[in-house]
């Protein structure tokens, strides 16, 4: 609080644009103190992550959210062994109030059971789609309320993650649909599912040519190119475009490696840590994906005017 | 689409689960901070007060710097409002200030419209704000909001009571905007006077409903600080851009020939508890008031004038598509309707006109039946006389003929000069003839 501190040079990227004058400040007002009441406010009022996973059944979509989140997300893990596969998609939503080191989370984990287990799969991402596009419809009706809410419930989903089949190939027809038609309404992290039965060449080999397929097929998953604000956060995603899809193993069981309680998965010839840096890259998209929940705020802007477009026609 | 069963498993209202380690969303306020900072902050105040009450000297006051603007002068024929912008940087956070201020208050002679101005500019820029948010391809990340946040009302120390003026023009602003009422120039009051004017004051307010803006008490964290300084309304503040050695620092403050009044000091003014109010405190609050509080009653004011409504007479909820669709339909109702009209009137012309050419046509028709019988008649009357003139000439034949064989006989039996003379006679009307 020295009141003869000189205004340092202004370290902001963006540009003063020339109908403002920038104005040099003798001495100490504190404008920053508004940092702090923004943090108070949002830890008062919580946020607010609504994530949604699509893939086969049986590629442990489940087990990586509880490993993800670190709780019991779903009431049961393993789907009971006499339960008849669905005929048709059905989505199923749990929400959940999670907190750490004071800061509340709400938590909205939509799950899709039976999406491409039946023989014919045509059209099976039409109930996904239907969701997504409820939930917008929703948002927008709140939103165009005459007497509205001071804070509408935000249902939207502002992450899917993706489940690719560990084939090792490339990516198959009803992935590279699903997606196509995904990325334009939804941030979409695609990782490869169950990569414990990979080998990290494999991986490697299987994770360019699912790069080289996306880009083919004009597939933009998150983090978008064209939502790169400035030169910082072209070079930070440009290191995570790197990584895409990320190849991770979800458990919910513990072992004892080296002393240390790790989750992890036990087979004859090893044990596979879940979450560490240099395996199968949990925490990184843990990462990502809170850091989809702020740049969902951007998208969804812009997906919502499309949104907003589309349903004044 | 096949059945899309949503089951949606809220778990008695949403049940808290443990979690068993870190996962690291905690930073999620940071991130939101962060990405705050890098969009920046923006913040707008409008200076109500009456020429000469030190409304621009308070402003470079408070936030440290010397904005633009000459002082105005007292023979503005009507009440204007200045409006300034100014790009702020303190460490790493950009302010985007913008300072209005009004020219010419309370300098005409009759002021029963001196709020007027000031109301609409407020209305002004909320509606710019609506039609921003109402637009189909719209950016309110990146859109510059220009409502007014803060309204600080700068009252004349006078020492008894608030001006008419000042309770009409409060009056009007409080629905509109956050209304800070201070005490300008303040170094004008002795101590006991402020406290029964700030008394009067706040009673004068009370009793007259108009509510100005308290700060917020219900956060703990602020709570306290907020409520002391509640209680502290209206704040009297001096203003100076002048700094003046006071033992051995610099500090702004006012030199009079009794005495230095120190601006920062809080024994000789309420400046540093408006600065803390304002800026370090509660700006958020305020930002946040005028969004869900005035906005939105400006916004629901204006869709209802418009027609729209939530719920219609039979309290079925109405979604603006509906109108929307209602409001189209009677409009193409109507074009259609002209259409019509338009269609009818040129039916009818055409009728007419084709009327027209048929009678034309119909004259014409007869003259040519006229025309063409007057010739069949010269042609008969031609022919008739053809046909006497030929029984003439048939005649003359044979009288010819009977005149020959008389003649031959008389010829025969003499001649008789009679005769020739007949003959002649005969001879000569044919001579004409032929």
């Amino acid at each position: 609080m020295d009141p003869l501190r000189q205004s340092p040079s202004p370290c902001s990227s963006r540009p003063s644009s020339p109908k403002t004058p920038p104005c040099e400040i003798h001495g100490y007002v504190g404008i920053e103190d508004v940092l702090d009441q923004v943090k108070i406010k949002a830890m008062k009022m919580g946020f607010e992550f609504n994530i949604m996973v699509v893939g086969q059944s049986g590629l442990g979509k489940s087990t990586m959210v509880s490993t993800l989140f670190k709780s019991k997300v779903w009431k049961c893990t393993l789907p009971g062994l006499g339960m008849p596969i669905p005929q048709t998609l059905q989505l199923k939503s749990v929400t959940h109030v999670i907190e750490e080191k004071g800061v509340k989370l709400k938590l909205t984990v939509t799950d899709t059971p039976g999406f491409g287990d039946q023989i014919n799969n045509d059209k099976c991402w039409d109930p996904i789609l239907g969701y997504i596009n409820e939930q917008y419809e929703r948002y927008l009706q709140e939103e165009i309320l005459i007497t509205r809410q001071r804070h509408i419930p935000d249902t939207r989903v502002h992450c899917c993650v993706y489940f690719v089949p560990p084939t090792g190939h490339c990516l198959r027809p009803l992935d590279i649909e699903l997606l196509q038609r995904l990325c334009r309404t939804v941030n979409v992290v695609p990782v490869i599912a169950r990569a414990d039965s990979l080998t990290l060449e494999e991986r490697e080999a299987f994770r360019r040519r699912i790069q080289h397929n996306l880009r083919t097929h004009c597939i933009e998953v998150y983090p978008q190119k064209c939502f790169d604000e400035d030169i910082n956060d072209r070079i930070l995603n440009s290191k995570i475009r790197d990584r895409i899809p990320f190849a991770v193993v979800g458990s919910d069981q513990e072992y004892l490696v080296n002393g240390r309680c790790v989750l992890g998965r036990k087979t004859k010839w090893g044990i596979i840590e879940g979450p560490r840096v240099g395996k199968p890259t949990t925490r990184k998209q843990t990462d990502l994906e809170i850091k989809s929940l702020l740049a969902a705020g951007r998208t969804q802007a812009s997906y919502l005017t499309l949104w907003a477009s589309v349903s004044s026609q | 689409m096949a059945a899309t069963d949503i089951a949606r498993q809220v778990g008695e209202g949403c049940r808290t689960v443990p979690l068993a380690g870190h996962v690291g969303f905690d930073s999620l306020p940071d991130q939101l901070v962060n990405k705050s900072v890098s969009q920046g902050f923006c913040f707008n105040i409008l200076c109500v007060g009456e020429t000469g009450l030190g409304k621009s000297t308070l402003m470079d006051t408070l936030f440290n710097t010397k904005f633009e603007g000459e002082p105005a002068t007292h023979t503005q024929p009507g009440v204007q409002l200045r409006s300034n912008t100014y790009d702020l940087q303190e460490s790493n956070v950009g302010l985007k200030l913008t300072i209005v201020s009004t020219v010419g208050f309370g300098d005409q002679i009759n002021k029963e419209d001196s709020y007027k101005p000031i109301v609409e500019f407020i209305d002004a820029q909320f509606e710019a704000y609506l039609q921003e948010e109402l637009k189909i391809r719209r950016v309110l990340h990146a859109y510059h909001d220009s409502r007014i946040h803060a309204c600080l009302y700068f009252i004349a120390p006078t020492g008894h009571s608030l001006k008419s003026l000042d309770l009409v023009t409060m009056k009007k602003l409080d629905s509109k905007v956050n209304i800070i009422p201070i005490i300008a120039k303040s170094d004008a009051i002795s101590k006991s006077e402020l406290t029964k004017f700030k008394i009067k004051i706040t009673s004068e307010l009370v009793s007259n409903g108009v509510q100005i803006y308290q700060f917020p008490t219900d956060d703990e964290s602020v709570a306290e600080i907020n409520g002391t300084m509640n209680a502290h309304l209206p704040f009297a503040v001096i203003g100076s851009t002048e700094e003046l050695k006071i033992g051995n620092k610099m500090m702004k403050a006012r030199q009079y020939p009794w005495g230095t009044v120190q601006v920062e000091n809080e024994a000789h003014c309420d400046f540093v508890k408006l600065r803390e109010m304002l800026i370090r405190v509660n700006m958020e609050d305020l930002r946040e008031q005028t969004h869900s509080r005035h906005y939105e009653l400006y916004r629901r004011c204006k869709l209802e004038e418009m027609g729209f409504q939530d719920t219609d007479p039979d309290s079925k909820p109405f979604s603006l598509q509906e109108t929307y669709e209602a409001k189209r339909n009677e409009f193409l109702g109507e074009l259609q309707k002209k259409e019509e009209e338009m269609r009818q009137m040129f039916v009818q012309r055409v009728k007419e006109k084709e009327a027209e050419l048929k009678e034309a046509e119909k004259e014409l028709h007869e003259k040519f039946d006229r025309l063409k019988k007057l010739h069949q008649d010269e042609k008969k009357k031609l022919e008739d006389k053809k046909k006497s003139l030929d029984d003439e000439v048939n005649a003359f034949k044979q009288r010819k003929t009977a005149a020959e064989l008389l003649q031959s006989q008389s010829s025969q039996a003499g001649g008789s000069q009679t005769l020739k003379r007949d003959k002649e006679k005969k001879n000569n009307p044919w001579l004409c003839t032929e």
